[in-house]
């Protein structure tokens, strides 16, 4: 390798690793500041030492406030979204794939329409029609609508169009019926793209704010977007306390980092839908 | 999407008499999604619809026979009332028009550029970087707003990187000043001439809409950037890998350097993930909401109102619903409208044969990849 070569290479490396830097010590200071006095955090806030450490933040969170309830509630909601978006997603990517029924190509355009409806837009109308049902501020107005979601059919469909067709021929000549040749032998074939929906509708479910700021109103069904998000605007608490605030950041962002870190690869792969502002 | 569009294969040819019941069973499985989606898509788009020309007021169902129809005057309240509502929306526009013009432009260049970086094959360690990079996309937007206000505090770590330079740091969170005018302020003007401070639009003066983004704006700016830009260098990475290298090959050969190659070979072959990514891009910056509820609820100085989070806060703040469903669909035509300008302006334009001959390379047929 000639000197102008090797000198490229050195500063490609030194930019990178600078960049890398400037992404993730964020998140450093993060944790280390959780772990700080909030006079420590505000004299010396770029220092990844707490001095004195302390567990103060977390104490308050677990011991004194909501925070315990807020995260149970975002496990109910995000257990309940993840599976029925498994089911319902791979259900209806199923007959969209395999299926000959007459209006399919309808229900196929009217899904991409739905695709392009920018979520925001939606806020006051969905609190419309969940008031209306009679579900404003109950677990149901929570989960049902966020059940299903048009990304997760496509994943699917794709999925079981790679399928052979030969394997469903089998089934069906030994008689079984549509939805058993579905359960018991498509969908166990289907894991890869059915990881890649549980890790989706997870991380959806978990981050979401603003369906859970329209759909309900009590403490006890405030979840950990929303709970954090009221005390970053100061509504629950005096004082900037950031270190309690971090504190309750960063364990939301545990489980979400925990699944990345275990499934980065696959993450990485089926990203394409999955664009978040 | 062209593979979602390709035409569906029949499966196999069986007899008839096996695939009876298909139809009922294609319904059957379709069913959930529909009707979830149609319940809470469809019907709320069209009551709300109608919500935008009512006077509802939030009590009681908006298809009472107390609530009346009042055509257009809540899209009018919003966009010629002259009052505090058409100056609140024209300060969200203003807001959010700078977020985009700022936004889309440097996420879809830094992620193409680390998408670069990262996509060399001699790289050592790439699965790391682009880790790293990617790592912000898939954190909350709450836990990340919060991160970042602690960030930009006043005493944060970026004040006191930025001390280490000499620059003395704004509140950032708390700054109302637009940067445009900051750095006018800079080279001595402070005020505007007549014809901007005089003349408005949409309740603010075209002074006010040149004001730039304003401090506290910025910094949800950086953050944007900070947090999208992961994610498109995934789908340019997508892109750069389905870039056959013999054409890079062949520009090589013809002499053309590094830049040049990125420039005339490369670029213009990303073409398609370059709209997907502007696209998004355009779609997503329009729509903040988490960071603004979760931040600073349009403050300082209502700089940081945008026309998401004022439709909302209309509607569920301030009891106006049929104000805030105007909004949320006038913000729902502006989407669409600079999605498809933007497919009109990135459009291929059609090339004529005998300038497309002269691409094809009549050698390539006999060469095996």
């Amino acid at each position: 390798m000639s000197a102008t070569a090797l000198r490229w290479q050195i500063g490609l490396y030194v930019l990178l690793i600078v960049l890398a830097v400037i992404y993730i010590y964020p998140f450093l200071v993060q944790v280390a500041t959780s772990f700080k006095t909030d006079a420590a955090a505000a004299a010396d806030p770029i220092s990844l030492a707490p001095q004195p450490f302390t567990w103060a933040a977390y104490e308050r969170l677990f011991l004194n406030s909501d925070f315990p309830v807020w995260f149970g509630n975002s496990v109910v909601v995000t257990v309940f979204v993840t599976a029925g978006r498994v089911f319902f997603n791979s259900l209806a990517g199923y007959a969209l794939a395999r299926l000959q029924f007459r209006g399919r190509g309808i229900v196929f355009a009217a899904l991409i329409a739905v695709m392009a409806v920018p979520t925001v837009v939606l806020l006051i109308p969905k609190f419309l029609v969940i008031n209306q049902l009679g579900i404003y501020d109950s677990y149901a107005g929570m989960i049902l609508p966020l059940l299903v979601d048009a990304a997760g059919v496509f994943i699917m469909k794709n999925f079981f169009e790679s399928i052979p067709p030969s394997v469903e021929e089998q089934a069906r000549i030994d008689g079984a019926g549509t939805f058993r040749i579905f359960w018991s032998v498509v969908l166990p074939m289907a894991r890869p793209a059915l990881i890649t929906i549980v890790i989706l509708s997870f991380q959806g479910s978990w981050n979401e704010l603003s369906h859970f700021v329209i759909s309900t109103q009590s403490p006890e069904l405030t979840t950990l977007t929303k709970g954090v998000a009221s005390l970053a605007s100061g509504q629950l608490s005096q004082g900037s306390q950031f270190p309690l605030k971090l504190a309750a950041a960063a364990i939301m962002t545990i489980p979400v980092a925990v699944v990345f870190f275990i499934f980065q690869r696959r993450i990485m792969n089926a990203s394409e839908g999955a664009v978040k502002e | 999407m062209s593979a979602l569009t390709s035409a569906p294969r029949r499966a196999g040819s069986s007899s008839p008499g096996i695939r009876r019941g298909e139809a009922a069973a294609g319904w059957l499985f379709t069913a959930p999604v529909l009707i979830i989606l149609g319940v809470f898509l469809l019907v709320p788009v069209l009551m709300a619809l109608w919500v935008s020309f009512s006077d509802w007021t939030g009590r009681g169902s908006p298809f009472s026979s107390n609530v009346g129809f009042v055509g257009l005057d809540n899209y009018a309240a919003v966009t010629t009332g002259g009052g505090l509502a058409e100056r609140d929306f024209g300060t969200a526009l203003r807001n959010n028009a700078w977020y985009v013009l700022l936004v889309v432009p440097l996420q879809t260049a830094l992620s193409l550029f680390l998408a670069v970086l990262v996509n060399r094959a001699v790289l050592r360690g790439r699965g790391l970087f682009r880790t790293a990079f990617y790592f912000p996309s898939v954190t909350s937007s709450v836990a990340i707003t919060v991160l970042w206000l602690f960030l930009f505090s006043a005493s944060g770590a970026v004040n006191e990187v930025l001390s280490w330079l000499g620059i003395n740091g704004p509140n950032w969170f708390s700054d109302p000043s637009g940067v445009v005018h900051n750095l006018l302020g800079a080279v001595g003007i402070t005020s505007g001439p007549a014809f901007l401070t005089g003349n408005t639009m949409l309740g603010v003066s075209w002074w006010d809409w040149l004001a730039g983004p304003s401090v506290a704006m910025s910094a949800f700016i950086l953050m944007a950037v900070f947090t999208t830009s992961g994610t498109f260098m995934l789908l340019f990475i997508a892109g750069l890998q389905n870039i056959g290298a013999d054409v890079q090959e062949a520009a090589m050969m013809d002499g053309a350097n590094g830049w040049q190659r990125f420039w005339r070979v490369t670029l213009p072959q990303l073409k398609p993930v370059l709209f997907t990514v502007l696209t998004l891009g355009l779609i997503g910056t329009w729509q903040v909401f988490d960071q603004i509820y979760t931040g600073t609820q349009g403050g300082p100085g209502k700089t940081t109102l945008t026309p998401a989070y004022l439709s909302y806060s209309s509607a569920f703040l301030s009891q106006q619903w049929g104000q805030g469903a105007a909004i949320a669909f006038v913000l729902f035509v502006i989407i669409v409208a600079l999605t498809i300008l933007q497919r009109f302006v990135l459009r291929d334009r059609p090339v004529s044969r005998r300038r497309l001959r002269q691409y094809e390379m009549p050698a390539q047929k006999g060469v095996q990849r």
